[in-house]
């Protein structure tokens, strides 16, 4: 393959947002549309051209072995003789895979925004964002050294930021973007932080030179210590920490709800499908050196586990349908953070247990999450569309009025409570596996997650579409979207259902290696039975209008307040930075500044006013006063010289 | 032992100096203090010859003597009426100008007196160390570029002289 | 008796002193030039004065002094022309008249 094709993949996209950008304001909307849409469908088929002939051409592949191939790498900017950064092409399994991932929701994004978004003011800009962000994912994604992958990093926090505050005359729009661009600000300090650390002891940028020797990383790390854990593990955390901000992990997950203050789409691609996965990425990226800094690989697996379960409870209490899908991404997201946390880079397979199975079953999940979340939102898109309205006690009853947007929506569910034979079954059981592999604890505490996860999702279903129907029909009938919306759901409804059968171990596994995908029965039978009870819970409590959600609510008052307001997330970052910071600190800097640094200024200048206003009177004007006190100055200089010198 | 004749000389000499400078400076009619100026520059003149630089002591009395004084001529003629007087000094520019000109000049007689720069040599020990100075060596000064050669300087002043008529002329036409 | 440099330093040290005390007390702007002209004579005297006694071999203090005759020309006419401007817009030649040019 030569590098025409992967750099097209990324020309594309670039070029349509500068052309859209510039000229987008001069052309019609359709034109604008269909510019984009055929764009993205070129980079589309590209991708596709790409991976799946990495996938599947031999050439790829000696013994065994997917190789890491460097289609090109381009040295970029080069300060010392160690310190080059570069940009490249690095094409190997999780790459292939996340091309294909993000290259299908964006056109598939593409092509629905093209009937959501017909009405809105900013069509033209909305698809230079679109193509902005496409760009700078796939950049990220094919990322040849960390460095490369954090520049990458920081557009797409640009394009997210963008996206969400698409709306930009609104002012919940316009502070959840800078919520969000500020707080993953804040955990890429720590990203870029734990870069530099690295590359100060490995004197490289690249992925392939790290991953593929981790041994000597910790070699050339040394034994250098820090606060009682080595320099590597101190390194390794704080790359997770930029993952822990993109990828919406506690603490740092408040940004995601509020960033459904942008168009749904945009949540669909951005913050469901694509960019809230980079920080799995990224850990899966890096993964054989986690394996070697002891303690990291168990602290992304407790930040998981915690995350899991505190935006599963959320979402059970949520009454916005958005915020209720942004808490499950949250969730799901954490799922496959514990699934990476637990896997080993142990080479053998030890009996049935094969260690690097959670890397592959958190790939696995990331491909069928994203499909089955992007059709959830897509959906919940096709609804506020219809309803004008993202509140679901505007909805109810809706199975009737809009079939299509009901059945995938259904199925979407059902992907993500893990019902056989959808595709969020498999990739969840492999995950489960895992998790009891490595400790019961993890596996029992991610199966009541999972269960949390039916529940609170046929909760979101019955609720829009059995409950009770809104009166305001009669005025107001819904009904489904036009073809360029329903299209989309259908397709990735299908892939949905089919994701699953994809024998997924044989592409994507940590060390490259096919690994045959089975079912671990007790596993699948448990966290199958636990689906079903929630559903069943789910469909007893909401299917119709009754009193028992409200007699539940009632029963721990304080419990549903706390999920409903998120655990008052947002009231602590607000007491800390207000209170706190604001408050106290910023308050006493700004004292000092004022009194100290601004008096001092102020006092010079007023010494030297007073002392101008003192000697101003010499300058008189007279010309003779002048010719005096020279003379009298050279006297007395003459005088001083003289007394010294003789 | 020098000539009583260039001592005496020395001594006419050195006292119109003293006395029309005083009188430069303290008549209250203009038109006599230029003249009293021109006796002054006059006077210096023939200290330029006495001392040997007859090329020096012409340009003094052709420049200052001739040039110079017919333009003070020409400007108090122009700015005066005949008989003005100007005031009597007030008293405390008097004291200030006493006071500056007094001690300036104690203190250079002061650093005169003192100081060891003075070798004693005599006027005639002097001139018979140095050969007279021709034309022909300062215009060789005037227009070489080499070690004591001042083509440069004669070039800019040459400049400057023009900058002169320009601007007197600019500054002086009646607009 | 001998005619030493002392001899022909002090007529220049009192020209010089009245040049000075004439600058400081005189109002007449012209009666000022005369005595920069009484200052400016005494300095290039000085250059002679030194040329002869100290360095008598050499002629560079009169080369300097011919320059100097040529700048004081310059000086002097520039300085009429602008006398001749004030007087013309202020009706005479006091300096008392002339302190604009101040804070």
């Amino acid at each position: 393959m030569g590098s025409t094709l992967p750099i097209l993949i990324l020309a594309i996209p670039l070029f349509m947002f500068l052309l859209l950008g510039l000229g987008g304001v001069k052309m019609p909307r359709k034109v604008c549309g269909v510019l984009g849409i055929l764009g993205m469908g070129t980079t589309m088929t590209l991708a596709y051209i790409v991976a799946l002939s990495y996938f599947f051409c031999p050439e790829f592949t000696v013994d065994g072995v997917r190789q890491q191939v460097m289609v090109f790498d381009q040295t970029w900017l080069s300060f010392t003789d160690t310190l080059v950064v570069n940009l490249g092409f690095l094409l190997d399994p999780i790459c292939a895979m996340m091309l294909m991932v993000i290259t299908t929701i964006s056109f598939m994004v593409h092509l629905y925004s093209w009937g959501y978004m017909e009405h809105e003011d900013g069509f033209q800009r909305y698809y230079a964002f679109l193509s902005l962000f496409s760009f700078s994912m796939l950049g990220l994604v094919v990322a040849t050294n960390i460095f490369q992958m954090y520049i990458f990093w920081e557009l797409v926090g640009v394009s997210s930021y963008l996206l969400i505050g698409f709306f930009y005359k609104l002012p919940s729009a316009v502070s959840a973007s800078k919520k969000a661009f500020i707080v993953t600000r804040f955990a890429d300090l720590g990203f870029l932080i734990g870069i530099l650390i690295l590359s100060f002891y490995t004197d490289t940028f690249n992925f392939v030179e790290m991953t593929s020797n981790p041994g000597q990383v910790l070699a050339e790390c040394g034994g250098a210590t820090f606060m009682g854990a080595s320099v590597l593990t101190w390194a390794m955390v704080l790359i997770f920490t930029g993952g822990m901000g993109k990828s919406a992990m506690m603490p740092l997950h408040i940004w995601l709800p509020d960033a459904m203050e942008g168009p749904t789409p945009v949540s669909a691609l951005i913050h469901a499908a694509t960019m809230v996965v980079a920080g799995v990425y990224l850990v899966a990226r890096m993964f054989p050196v986690y394996c070697i800094a002891e303690g990291s690989m168990t602290f992304i697996t407790v930040v998981g586990a915690i995350t899991a379960f505190y935006a599963a409870v959320v979402a059970c209490a949520q009454i916005d349908i958005k915020r209720v899908l942004a808490f499950s991404t949250i969730s799901q997201i954490a799922f496959m953070m514990v699934s990476l946390g637990v896997a080993t880079d142990s080479p053998y397979i030890k009996g049935e247990f094969y260690g690097g199975l959670g890397y592959m079953a958190s790939m696995f999940h990331l491909f069928t999450h994203a499909m089955f979340k992007a059709l959830l939102f897509l959906g919940a898109g096709a609804l506020i569309h219809a309803v004008h309205s993202n509140d679901y006690t505007k909805m109810g009853g809706l199975r009737k009025y809009m079939p299509i947007t009901h059945w995938t929506f259904l199925i979407g569910c059902l992907a993500i409570a893990g019902i056989w034979p959808f595709s969020g079954f498999f990739s969840k059981d492999e995950m489960l596996a895992a998790m009891f592999e490595s400790h019961w604890f993890w596996g029992a505490w991610m199966t009541m997650v999972a269960g949390l996860t039916a529940f609170y999702m046929f909760r979101l279903y019955y609720l829009i579409f059995w409950w009770e129907e809104n009166p305001e029909y009669k005025h107001h009938t819904p009904h489904d979207s036009p073809w360029q919306m329903s299209l989309p759901l259908i397709i990735l409804a299908a892939v949905s259902c089919v994701a699953g059968f994809i024998p997924f171990g044989e592409f994507v596994t940590w060390n490259r290696m096919p690994y045959h995908i089975h079912i671990e029965l007790p596993v699948a039978a448990t966290s199958l039975t636990v689906a079903v009870l929630a559903i069943a819970l789910a469909t007893v409590m909401y299917r119709k209008k009754n009193p028992l959600p409200e007699r539940m609510r009632n029963l721990f008052p304080a419990l549903w307040t706390a999920a409903h307001r998120r655990f008052y997330w947002d009231e602590i970052y607000q007491f800390i930075t207000h209170k706190i910071i604001f408050g106290i600190i910023c308050k006493s800097i700004a004292w000092f500044d004022r009194h100290v640094i601004d008096a001092t200024m102020d006092g010079f200048a007023k010494i030297t006013n007073c002392a101008s206003s003192a000697i101003k009177g010499f300058q008189s004007g007279n010309v003779q006063a002048y010719v005096a006190w020279y003379f009298i100055g050279a006297v007395l200089l003459a005088g001083i010289t003289w007394l010294c010198f003789i | 032992m020098d000539a009583v004749s260039n001592i005496i000389l020395y001594f006419v000499v050195a006292i119109v100096i003293a006395v029309f400078s005083v009188m430069a400076v303290a008549s209250r009619k203009i038109l006599r203090a230029a003249t009293y100026l021109l006796f002054v520059l006059i006077g210096t003149a023939i200290f330029y010859f006495q001392l040997g630089y007859q090329f020096l002591g012409g340009v003094q009395i052709a420049v200052y003597a001739g040039g110079i004084m017919v333009l003070f001529v020409f400007a108090i003629a122009l700015t005066h009426r005949p008989d003005e007087k100007s005031r009597p000094l007030e008293s405390h520019r008097l004291r200030v100008g006493l006071v500056c000109s007094v001690i300036g000049t104690v203190l250079l007689l002061f650093a005169l007196f003192t100081l060891p720069l003075i070798n004693g040599l005599s006027l005639t020990e002097c001139l018979s160390q140095s050969h007279a100075i021709t034309m022909h060596e300062i215009g060789k000064a005037f227009t070489g570029t080499e070690k004591y050669q001042y083509l440069l300087p004669f070039e800019a002043i040459s400049v400057l002289l023009l900058a002169c008529i320009i601007g007197g002329v600019t500054i002086a036409r009646k607009r | 008796m001998d005619l030493s440099i002392l001899w022909y330093l002090v007529p220049s040290v009192i020209m010089f002193a009245c040049g000075v005390f004439g600058f400081i007390t005189r109002k007449n702007m012209i009666a000022m030039l005369i005595s920069l002209e009484l200052i400016l004579n005494s300095a290039d005297l000085n250059f002679v004065i030194f040329n002869r006694f100290l360095f008598p071999g050499s002629m560079d203090g009169m080369i300097f002094t011919l320059f100097a005759i040529a700048i004081a020309a310059a000086e002097t006419a520039i300085a009429i022309a602008i006398i001749i401007n004030i007087y013309r817009a202020v009706g005479n030649t006091d300096i008392s008249g002339v302190n604009k040019l101040k804070f």
